[in-house]
């Protein structure tokens, strides 16, 4: 038997579609069933939203403080059925439901990648501190004071960088 | 901008470590811009927005000195084949070929460096080299994004890192992944095993043209599960050592074959390089499949005198719009069957 669809090729697939209960059925080449694969799609994004359902725990956590984003007015549930966000801010917006959300897909909820120069605020500047901070401690148990000092030194420098940004905000 | 699509892209070199096994390497970095919905909320003057800063960004001179020329395409410039030849090439993904609204591609001569511009996400940035040098990809990513942050102003938060429309892509924005020819790992049934098991260390495994696609060819993705709470380091350095752990298993099971089933795997082989030579009608999926078996007698030198790059150009050129582009006009799905036999032939008698 030839394809339904293309007439081409053998059919070696058998297709039954109900749509509003009238049921057709389709003898397909394997080109064409793919090639109309489309309707059964699955959405990773939807599939991680919707994980949140399943947690009894958090439900009952959840706070219903802020439900909206106050940048975009994307609501939770929006974002709860598309997978998608909608601007930078329901980060902050949707925080109290996102949060658990994002610590369960990705195992953790804080940055350990890059920093951006210009956007990455004084994140760069603190990130150097816990850089110096572990090399000054393994410097003391190798008894390296003078290099130490030097460390220490640095450490206060960029601590105080910090402070002064931060009485200037 | 004149869009050459016939140009062979840089990932097709076929050269480089691990090149036996290892076809390509990729690092996607998403970023969006602050004060702009995603692209998914935005309207048509947004989306039109968000292209100008990008094409204006990327004449800056400092994005010149870091990574060379980039030029922009707009999608609405493009017909439906050409924009289907993009995906074939691993330039641009299904969905933004496919999507509605002001959509544009960044790409370098060499197709090493692609943007896609509202897709997702407001830019998703892509670098593709050929063989396993994701630290390489990386490098030349960090460069373009370092100088493409001095011209705009990304969306990033302290804790959560690059914000991302999805928030599966949180953190780094990271997507890093290498394309792997596995064919001994499925011919001994070790596939699905050996796949399963990488899930267990925080990688995915996709088919060739990524989610919900099947491995054709043999072909498979991997690429890493987590974007937030690691360095890009450790999730790159990760996924290179699990490539060259799979690429080990592969290389293990072929000689497994070539010892114990040394006359079925030249066999193999040889008839597949027959067929391909010979044929008049090619389905894509018997082309794919044939083509694995080439590209396997070629990587365990069974076959000499054919070179990898061959293969990956021909993967490209065997596929849908890219033959009804040389053709010249659209074609019926069998006429597309002989036309691919026809290319095939011409390329491999070459």
């Amino acid at each position: 038997m030839l394809c339904e669809r293309c007439q081409e090729r053998p059919a070696s697939v058998h297709v039954t579609r109900i749509i509003n209960g009238d049921k057709t059925e389709l003898y397909l080449c394997q080109e064409c069933a793919r090639e109309m694969q489309p309707q059964l799609n699955f959405s990773i994004p939807k599939f991680l939203a919707g994980l949140l359902d399943y947690d009894p725990g958090l439900e009952v956590k959840a706070p219903p403080a802020v439900e909206r984003c106050r940048e975009c007015g994307l609501s939770y549930e929006q974002f709860h059925q598309t997978g998608r966000l909608g601007c930078p801010d329901c980060y902050h917006y949707l925080a109290a439901r996102l949060d658990p959300l994002i610590r369960r897909i990705q195992g953790s909820s804080q940055h350990r990648g890059k920093v951006p120069r210009r956007a990455g605020g004084n994140l760069r500047v603190r990130r150097e501190i816990e850089k110096l901070r572990a090399q000054l401690q393994r410097l003391v148990e190798q008894e390296e004071f003078e290099k130490a000092a030097q460390v220490r030194d640095r450490i206060r420098d960029l601590e105080n960088r910090l402070g002064e940004q931060g009485v200037g905000q | 901008m004149s869009l050459n699509l016939e140009r062979s892209s840089k990932w097709m070199e076929g050269s480089g470590p691990q090149a036996d096994i290892v076809i390509s390497s990729r690092i996607r970095l998403a970023r969006n811009l602050k004060g702009m919905p995603f692209p998914n909320l935005m309207n048509e003057a947004q989306e039109v927005k968000v292209i100008r800063q990008v094409s204006q960004a990327i004449r800056a001179p400092g994005v010149f000195q870091a990574v060379g020329e980039l030029k922009l395409q707009t999608l609405r410039e493009l017909s439906p084949v050409e924009r289907q030849i993009l995906v074939e090439k691993h330039l641009i993904s299904p969905d933004l070929a496919e999507g509605k609204g002001e959509k544009a591609v960044v790409l370098r001569d060499d197709e090493a460096i692609s943007i896609m511009v509202n897709e997702e996400d407001h830019l998703r940035l892509q670098c593709l080299l050929p063989a396993l040098m994701l630290h390489e990809a990386w490098r030349l990513a960090d460069a373009a994004d370092d100088a493409l942050e001095n011209e705009l102003d990304f969306a990033f938060d302290q804790e959560r890192g690059y914000l991302t429309a999805c928030p599966t892509n949180v953190g780094t924005g990271l997507r890093a992944s290498t394309m792997l020819h596995l064919p001994a790992l499925v011919l001994t049934k070790q596939a699905g095993q050996v796949l399963t098991a990488l899930t267990k260390v925080g990688v995915t495994v996709r088919g060739l043209y990524g989610e919900g696609t099947e491995a054709q060819g043999n072909i498979f993705q991997v690429s890493n599960q987590i974007t937030l709470g690691r360095s890009e380091e450790e999730i790159i350095n990760n996924l290179s050592a699990v490539t060259v752990r799979l690429a080990d298993q592969e290389r293990e099971a072929r000689e497994l074959l070539r010892k114990q089933n040394r006359w079925q795997l030249e066999d193999r082989v040889g008839r597949a390089y027959g067929v391909l030579t010979n044929a008049r009608v090619l389905s894509s999926q018997e082309a794919l499949q044939l083509l694995s078996d080439v590209r396997l007698g070629v990587e365990m030198k069974i076959l000499r005198g054919i070179d990898q790059r061959l293969i990956n150009q021909l993967m490209v050129r065997i596929q849908p719009a890219y033959l009804q582009f040389t053709a010249g006009k659209e074609m019926t799905p069998f006429e597309r069957d002989v036309r691919r036999a026809a290319m095939v032939r011409e390329f491999l008698a070459g």
